[in-house]
């Protein structure tokens, strides 16, 4: 057991738990409401991260120090409004149409995201060094055998701030109180006075950001983008979801560390389980537990 | 009422008009090429153009078996074109380590590609068995989530070279092996759509919980399509091996598998006719637009260079489903491509 489930892989789960429960929340809330697995969300992510690379590297060129914080807002600006603007001009014309053809549209604005990155000369398809220590100067710290570097320590710690923010708005504001009605029946909400595409476009703003938010904190802790770097973790992301109980919050976050927690080990045992651990799980949870962890029982309807 | 006793009423004739002109204009065309390559009046990266957009068809129709004509959503059809691709090319290159020209190892070929297909079938068989109860989009990502393990578990076997792939496949798949399989799967497809298979998928797919109530086994019939599916899958792949001559467990990825999806969405879900139409043509557009972005990048002062071609797909498959949802050829059929006796049925409305 030593060697395994030592300090430093309980450390690395749940920074890779956190990166991802920022990316699933937002699957989960558009799933919530539109029930559409919206492929493009990795997407903004790597739209988060260029957005704050272009940032750090602007600062950098006029002789500034960029400011954490101001960073964090860009990133988190561009992946809210590539994803507003994403549902206004793709998704929002099919929403009465079959649900396959929203997904097949889904994959293919996050073709477009990636391919348009890739093919625009300033961004281009190679791998760029973020320049993480241009925003933070890095420390690492030891505990016993175990390296923690504040770069997990903000990871981790911006990952909690927002996702303490984001279960205020959607428990205790009116906005979030109509998100969770339009979640439970669309019909009805609508029934009531609440204008559903509204609260779409705000879901869509709301996970986008968080989305970017993931973006820059992976660029800080794994310095190395590329236009396609949002494929894998969005996947991971969607699986983190479903093992929670896609529409459910609390779980999206607590599937995300799940997984974090798994592929860490699953990589310490053997690279190959571990690469592969994340689909396995996502199988059995269909197969066996379609619902999720904290997911609600909902039958077929007819 | 008269009109059901006349059909079956009819002498069946050895040849159909239509088989007849579908195997005539295929002819046609394999000769045309043919001629044309044997005196070198063809080039050669045009013609392997063709046989990539011909191996395509199979890859689509296939595709479109499952997707189109049984409702079901897979996006992992690649990897079963791997399985059958690593099954023959295993078979040929590695275990009999066959030489490119004769006799005895073209038959031996033939067998592996059949034998890749037949792989194929049984891992589609494995993986359709437990997944076809979801529905949906669930079946979309644990079709995506099966594709990835495929490559993965490939990834990892050092037999079949791992990450690395086979290099050195000698080069069987030629022009005339290429057209007699695809038009034997655009025959066998259509004809497992006009059967009673094919009737049963569709009333799957307009309505699973109705065809259910009037008796259709429809986990049976889910689980046949998606078999048939995954081997002609697994005999595009052994075809693409021996085409290219090199396989890795990377081309067979995510992107290729939506590459197939494209040309099954824009072609029409559920038209075989759409998808051969879109296979061959997204297959010469993307070719064209290679060529047509580098000469627009000679006379632009600006850059815009061969890699603008998959934005360009993007949004044409955003397009297609924003303004034609059933995608450009709908469910319409050239008429070779519909077996007589339906024309029978249409006309008394059965």
């Amino acid at each position: 057991m030593g060697s395994i489930f030592n300090l430093q892989q309980i450390i690395n789960g749940i920074q890779i738990g956190s990166i991802y429960a920022l990316i699933s929340i937002g699957y989960t809330l558009v799933y919530g409401i539109i029930q559409l697995i919206n492929f493009a969300h990795g997407d903004f992510y790597m739209v988060g991260a260029y957005a704050a690379y272009f940032a750090v590297m602007f600062s950098a060129a006029r002789k500034e120090h960029p400011n954490v914080l101001i960073v964090l807002l860009i990133s988190m600006t561009a992946g809210a409004i590539v994803a507003f603007l994403s549902n206004r001009i793709a998704y929002r014309p099919l929403r009465y149409k079959p649900r396959l053809s929203a997904l097949i549209t889904a994959i293919g604005v996050s073709m477009f995201l990636e391919y348009t990155s890739s093919a625009i000369p300033a961004i281009g398809p190679s791998y760029r060094a973020f320049p993480q220590s241009a925003l933070i100067p890095e420390h690492t710290y030891k505990i016993g055998h175990a390296i923690l570097s504040n770069y997990q320590i903000v990871n981790v710690s911006v990952a909690v701030v927002l996702m303490v923010v984001l279960t205020y708005i959607v428990q205790y504001t009116r906005i979030g109180m109509a998100m969770r009605a339009s979640a439970q029946d669309k019909d009805a909400a609508r029934l009531m006075g609440i204008d559903i595409e509204y609260i779409i476009d705000f879901t869509f703003i709301i996970g986008g950001a968080l989305a970017g938010a993931a973006g820059l904190l992976t660029g800080i802790t794994y310095p190395r983008i590329n236009p396609y770097m949002g494929i894998i973790p969005g996947l991971k992301a969607f699986i983190a979801a479903v093992l929670g109980g896609i529409g459910s919050v609390p779980g999206a976050m607590l599937g995300s560390y799940i997984l974090g927690f798994s592929e860490v080990f699953g990589m310490a045992i053997n690279s190959i389980l571990g690469e592969g651990i994340a689909y396995a799980i996502l199988i059995l949870v269909l197969i066996f537990l379609p619902q999720g962890l904290l997911g609600k029982k909902t039958g077929e309807k007819v | 009422m008269k009109a059901k006793e006349t059909v079956q009423d009819k002498k069946i004739p050895l040849f159909k008009k239509r088989d007849f002109q579908l195997l005539v204009g295929t002819v046609i065309f394999w000769a045309i090429f043919y001629t044309l390559t044997k005196f070198g009046m063809m080039n050669l990266y045009w013609m392997h153009i063709i046989n990539v957009s011909l191996i395509y068809v199979i890859l689509t129709t296939s595709l479109n078996l499952i997707n189109g004509f049984s409702g079901q959503f897979s996006i992992g059809h690649m990897g079963f074109a791997a399985v059958g691709a690593y099954t023959s090319a295993t078979l040929t290159t590695i275990v009999w380590n066959l030489p490119s020209h004769g006799v005895g190892p073209f038959s031996l070929f033939i067998l592996s590609v059949i034998l890749g297909g037949i792989a194929a079938a049984f891992i589609g068989f494995l993986i359709g068995l437990p997944t076809l109860r979801l529905r949906g989009d669930y079946l979309a990502i644990v079709t995506l989530a099966f594709g990835e393990i495929i490559r993965v578990t490939i990834n990892s076997i050092k037999f079949v070279g791992g990450p690395r792939g086979i290099p050195g496949i000698p080069r069987f798949s030629s022009f005339t092996v290429i057209v007699i399989f695809t038009f034997l799967s655009i025959i066998v497809l259509r004809n497992i759509i006009y059967s009673s298979i094919g009737r049963a998928l569709l009333s799957i797919r307009e309505d699973e919980v109705a065809s259910e109530l009037v008796g259709v086994h429809t986990t049976y019939y889910k689980v046949l399509g998606f078999t048939v599916g995954a081997f002609f899958a697994g005999i595009g792949g052994a075809l693409l091996a021996h085409l290219i001559q090199y396989i890795n467990p990377l081309q067979f990825g995510f992107m290729a598998t939506i590459y197939v999806l494209i040309m099954v969405y824009i072609g029409g879900v559920g038209s075989l006719s759409g998808s051969i139409v879109a296979a061959i043509g997204i297959t010469f557009l993307s070719e064209g637009l290679r060529l047509g972005l580098d000469k627009l990048d000679q006379v632009t002062p600006f850059h815009v260079g061969p890699e603008w071609r998959m934005v360009i797909f993007s949004v044409l498959l955003v397009a297609t489903m924003l303004y034609k949802t059933n995608g450009l050829m709908g469910d319409m059929e050239f008429k070779v491509l519909i077996p007589e006796e339906e024309d029978e049925n249409a006309k008394h409305g059965a």
